[in-house]
């Protein structure tokens, strides 16, 4: 039986939980087959530092990969555009991603 | 009684020596230095008890006696026949080498400008500053501000050197502790990706460097560091728990330098055939049970010339390696 919380005589929060198990990792299995470079990102913040894109809007190549990790495709899709495509947060990178091409592979994929 | 011959007098060679001297073997440690000690002998405070380093030096070498001592005896190759070795010229049944570590080059590291500004040292120069007391920026100021870059030449691809170097992070703190003890009004900033304080009393004092002397780390890696006109620099991070670039200024830059194999690990290897790891230190026989051993009967590790270690690590390795040699000769 499910039961109509709406019928209640007081208000329900949802949850804030992050429900992992429920999170579509589809797009981030697709992007690391293509690009398995991926798989290496530690979330340091090296590329986002030096980020031509990052320093004058909210962009943030680093929460990219993580979004994407958590199955957040939604935002990834409407934040990816946003990169410049320079090459730079390649140069600093000490796990060797290969971002711009990563970068080029989520917006790729996106599009099918 | 048999011939040891030891490569390197740092703290693990030493260490060994003083074991193997005491079981009755003939010891010959050769220091490429003209003075026992190596890293350890040339450094001021260490953690995690911040002693004197040149009191485990010293300590090690009361040890020494009936030790025949060669120093500026610098060793590139080993030679061998049947079951003897011969090392600069001295034959020995069993050789250990303890050859340890090199500093990581910083300049290699060229977007963090080490060489270039004025105000970029390494740990190994932060450390000779609070021994000779002279915290000072290239203009002889006290600094303001301090930046601690943990992991320079270490888990960075970029540099061909993937591993961790494992002790950087604990001497960030011990350093950020010591200049806030002798500087109270300079502020520091360590940036770490991990704080990877792994031995008995290591996380005590990351705590310690919070609590009491209020030390500040910013989760992040350092993208690049520029000159300002005043010689100051600037940094580029990302705060990545906050998950937003961040811009910040200080007065000294000091860059965490991480350990590289000896100069002479590679013509050792090739001298005689030894193994190294895709790290290039020195392969052990088996990391678990064999950690001393190398694929030659009668060649034994110890110390950081199989990977970082610390400095009770280099000195209890040191005598496993010793226990191992007495065995393989009895
Ligand atoms: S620099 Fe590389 S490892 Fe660091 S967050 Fe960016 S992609 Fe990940
Ligand atoms: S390629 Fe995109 S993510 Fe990378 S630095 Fe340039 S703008 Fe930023
Ligand atoms: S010990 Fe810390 S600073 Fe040193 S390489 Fe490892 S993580 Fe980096």
């Amino acid at each position: 039986m499910t039961i109509d919380v709406s019928k209640w005589p007081f208000g329900v929060n949802q949850d804030n939980q992050v429900d992992f198990d429920e999170a579509d990792k589809s797009l981030a299995m697709a992007v690391k087959a293509k690009d398995p470079t991926l798989k290496l990102c530690m979330g340091c913040g090296t590329c986002s530092a030096g980020c031509t894109a990052g320093a004058l809007t909210d962009f943030n190549i680093r929460q990219m990969f993580l979004l994407l990790n958590r199955g957040r495709n939604d935002e990834v899709a409407e934040k990816i555009n946003n990169c410049m495509l320079c090459g730079k947060c390649i140069l600093g990178c000490p796990r060797g991603v290969n971002t711009r091409n990563v970068i080029l592979t989520i917006r790729e994929v996106l599009e099918k | 009684m048999a011939n040891v011959t030891i490569i390197g007098g740092g703290v693990a060679g030493m260490a060994a020596a003083g074991v193997l001297t005491k079981r009755g073997h003939e010891v010959t440690l050769m220091e490429r230095d003209s003075k026992l000690g190596g890293h350890v002998g040339k450094w001021y405070k260490v953690f995690p008890d911040i002693t004197d380093a040149s009191e485990i030096v010293d300590e090690l070498k009361g040890d020494l006696n009936g030790v025949k001592i060669k120093t500026n005896a610098d060793v590139k190759e080993i030679e061998k026949s049947g079951k003897k070795f011969k090392v600069n010229g001295t034959s020995a049944d069993a050789v250990l080498i303890a050859a340890g570590f090199e500093p990581f080059d910083a300049t290699l590291k060229e977007e963090y400008g080490y060489g270039i500004y004025d105000n970029v040292v390494t740990s190994l120069e932060l450390d000779e500053m609070l021994k000779t007391g002279k915290l000072k920026t290239k203009d002889g100021k006290t600094p303001k501000s301090v930046g601690l870059v943990h992991c320079v030449g270490s888990r960075d691809e970029k540099v061909n050197n993937n591993y961790c170097s494992r002790v950087c992070c604990t001497n960030v703190i011990k350093s950020g502790i010591e200049i806030k003890e002798h500087y109270p009004g300079t502020d520091v900033f360590c940036f770490y990706m991990d704080v990877r304080a792994y031995g008995r009393g290591y996380e005590e004092l990351y705590r310690k460097s919070q609590e009491e002397c209020g030390v500040t780390f910013i989760r992040s890696r350092l993208s690049e560091a520029n000159e300002n006109a005043d010689k100051t620099l600037l940094l580029r991070v990302e705060d990545t728990l906050a998950g937003k670039p961040m811009k910040i200024n200080v007065d000294l830059l000091v860059l965490m330098v991480g350990m590289c194999p000896s100069v002479n690990a590679g013509s050792l290897k090739n001298s005689i055939g030894l193994e190294t790891g895709d790290d290039r230190f020195f392969k052990t026989k088996n990391k678990h049970s064999a950690n001393n051993e190398s694929n030659i009967p009668g060649v034994f590790y110890a110390g950081a010339t199989t990977g970082p270690k610390s400095i009770v690590e280099s000195i209890t390795d040191g005598r496993a390696a010793a226990a191992e040699i007495h065995s393989y000769l009895s």
